[in-house]
């Protein structure tokens, strides 16, 4: 009997009780997580919050009613913010634009070929993100200052440009570490030449990591305050009026363009997710015949 | 003479200080399935991508149908390549994958639909159109990568280690189905493999390379029953080697004189003339028998060795015996289990037996000092850098 006891009991043996860490565990986690969000999003539940706040008086930091006032009006109240929004608009998407084309390039350069200054060259594309943006504005106004270049939208878009090089080639190096150099031989012995290659295979391939970056880039730029603060002159962005405006009272339309800003974001990154899913699922795998 | 396909004249590569393929020439017939075979770094590869125009050459030249195309780019070689992993587009569906070459030239709609759908049926995948290359399992993939190389209708299919991602059952099947479709398109196969026992299965004509440079070249039961080194002796197969002297000699055989004394005899046209050699034997060539039951028989027309059982291993169509001979040498043997039925039956391990093989099977290989022995290795055959 004693011999087949151990098979035979498998089937009815009790639930061994799990230990005490793991159940702990259980229940620590999902609260540490809410936590987590909680902190993550309340800034941003109060931003929109405030948008609708029927202020007195100019400071919009106490409940005193809901009113959708600042969301009908709000282009026709503060000409200079519309300004500033549009010069901020402005310099995001161009500095995007030309950041993106050239980190793209030098990030291909940089996995693709071996030449003389390739390894520092590496290591000092880290530098503009590496050093303090307070250094980098301080002395891009000394620059403009002793070049006698006065200080506008042009030198702001100059200065974006500049440090968002940087996190596009990072980006889009990480990407193209990862491509399979045989894809495009693949797609030359099958009679693309090389421009053909790049438009067909290469760069279809890496547009994700160049998107990627450039939304970076962008989301970088729109909301730079210290870089800007030293290279604007007289000009004023976005981020720049509203540190104005927090001295004499943000108007709630801050809040209301904030929350505009965030919901064009969320919509952009759910869209992307979807059409992710989208290629990835499909008809699925069946066996070899 | 039937006419070149392919022609390398003279080709070296070089890496650097590093010379992957040395001086090396060889001519590849129309229509023939043709390997280059050989263990990592031993030029295969790069000798393949040459072709493909994958790799600049540093010296010589390269031939494709009498044209020299040393210096073309490869997407102006009639060449088409299946690579090692596939290498198809992932962001592309089969139907695109396949379609990429006819596309590039631009024909028209119809007749890319129309060549698409005959080349899934070629390769036995029709319905894959719109599967994305991730949603098909490695079998899957090579076909769709061997359909998408054959739909350009190259001059030469170059194939790089076209089955080493797959398993062994699926080896087998892919095997088989690569010489059907060479047969039915009839057009020129060179592949590149590190393993033999597929290269024997699947070659017309096999290039054994060592280190750069053609160690052998011939059809697989030339290489295996004619070897000409040590090194082709051992990377083809398993095979006994002995060394000795060339003693005499009798009409079509010479008698060679091994270390301990016995004279085996081996055909004379295998020696070359040489009279420091090896002579080898296959393992399955050689007959164990225990000594008691039978007396010696002449060497006139057997030959024969006098040893001892290290081990007998019993692995169901045969039984493999270490046995060691007077002098020390261990001599690998596989014995047909055609009468017995069982390990019972096998001799014991110390018995005295005795090896016997008729003289027709014994090769000749001259020694040389670039006598190493070969062991097949399995790592993937990638480019040395």
């Amino acid at each position: 009997m004693a011999a087949t006891a151990g098979t035979v009991s498998r089937a009815s043996a009790p639930e061994r009780p799990r230990p005490l860490m793991q159940r702990i565990g259980r229940a620590v986690l999902p609260a540490y997580t809410g936590l987590v969000v909680i902190y993550l999003f309340l800034p941003i539940v109060v931003m929109a919050v405030f948008g609708f706040n029927d202020i007195e008086g100019r400071f919009n930091f106490t409940w005193q009613g809901f009113t959708l006032d600042h969301w009908q009006n709000l282009f026709n109240r503060y000409p200079a913010l519309n300004q500033s929004l549009l010069n901020s608009l402005t310099v995001g998407i161009i500095s995007t634009l030309v950041a993106t084309i050239f980190g793209t390039l030098i990030g291909l350069a940089l996995t693709r070929y071996e030449f003389r200054g390739r390894t520092p060259l590496n290591l000092l594309i880290f530098l503009p993100i590496a050093t303090p943006e307070i250094v980098l504005g301080a002395s891009l106004l000394a620059m403009f200052v002793s070049a006698g270049i006065g200080r506008d939208l042009t030198t702001i878009t100059i200065a974006h440009i500049m440090f968002n090089i940087s996190f596009v080639v990072v980006t889009v190096r990480a990407r193209i570490a990862g491509f399979d150099r045989a894809l495009e031989e693949a797609a030359m012995d099958l009679g693309a030449d090389e421009w053909t290659t790049f438009r067909k295979v290469t760069f279809p391939l890496i547009f994700p990591g160049i998107l990627a970056a450039a939304l970076l880039a962008f989301a970088l730029s729109i909301d730079d305050f210290v870089i800007t603060q030293f290279t604007a002159g007289q000009t004023v962005t976005f981020p720049l009026w509203v540190y104005g405006a927090s001295r004499i009272g943000v108007p709630p339309q801050v809040n209301v363009m904030g929350t505009l800003i965030f919901f064009i974001a969320l919509v952009g990154i759910v869209l992307w997710v979807v059409l992710q899913r989208r290629e990835m699922t499909a008809v699925p795998t069946t066996v070899d015949h | 003479m039937p006419e070149a396909d392919v022609r390398l004249d003279r080709v070296t590569k070089r890496f650097g200080d590093f010379t992957a393929v040395d001086d090396l020439s060889l001519t590849m017939e129309r229509g023939e399935f043709f390997a280059l075979l050989g263990p990592s770094g031993c030029g295969k590869t790069t000798t393949l991508r040459m072709i493909g125009g994958f790799e600049e050459v540093t010296a010589g030249t390269v031939y494709l149908g009498g044209a020299d195309v040393t210096e073309l780019p490869p997407f102006k070689r009639n060449v088409n390549t299946v690579f090692q992993n596939y290498a198809l587009f992932p962001h592309l569906d089969v139907y695109e994958n396949i379609a990429f070459g006819l596309r590039r030239r631009r024909v028209p709609e119809g007749e890319v639909r129309a060549q698409v759908k005959f080349m899934l049926k070629l390769v036995d995948l029709p319905g894959y159109e719109k599967r994305r290359p991730n949603q098909l399992s490695g079998g899957q993939q090579q076909r769709v990568a061997l359909a998408r190389a054959l739909i350009n209708s190259p001059q030469v299919l170059l194939l790089d280690e076209p089955l080493g991602a797959l398993d062994l059952k699926l080896r087998k099947q892919m095997q088989v189905e690569l010489k059907r479709i060479q047969s039915e398109i009839g057009i020129t196969f060179i592949f590149v493999t590190h393993d033999q026992e597929e290269a024997m299965t699947m070659s017309d004509r096999i290039a054994v390379m060592r280190e750069g440079r053609i160690e052998q070249l011939g059809r697989p039961e030339e290489l295996y029953e004619r070897p000409a080194s040590s090194f082709v002796a051992g990377f083809l197969g398993v095979s006994n080697l002995l060394d000795g002297e060339v003693v005499g000699r009798h009409g079509e055989l010479v008698d060679v004189q091994l270390g301990d004394g016995t004279l085996v005899r081996a055909p004379a046209a295998a020696s070359n003339g040489d009279t420091h050699v090896r002579v080898g034997v296959r393992p399955e060539k050689l007959r164990v028998t225990s000594s008691h039951t039978e007396a010696p028989r002449s060497v006139e027309d057997t030959n024969a060795l006098e040893g001892t059982v290290l081990d007998a291993s019993y692995i169901g169509v045969s039984t493999q015996y270490i046995v060691q001979t007077a002098d020390g040498h261990k001599l690998t043997v596989y014995a047909q289990n055609l009468e017995t039925s069982g390990a019972s039956e096998a001799l014991a391990d110390g018995q005295t037996v005795q090896l016997t093989w008729r003289p027709q099977h014994t090769f000749v290989i001259a020694r040389t000092d670039r006598d190493v022995d070969a062991t097949p290795q399995y790592e993937e055959g990638q480019v040395p850098s």
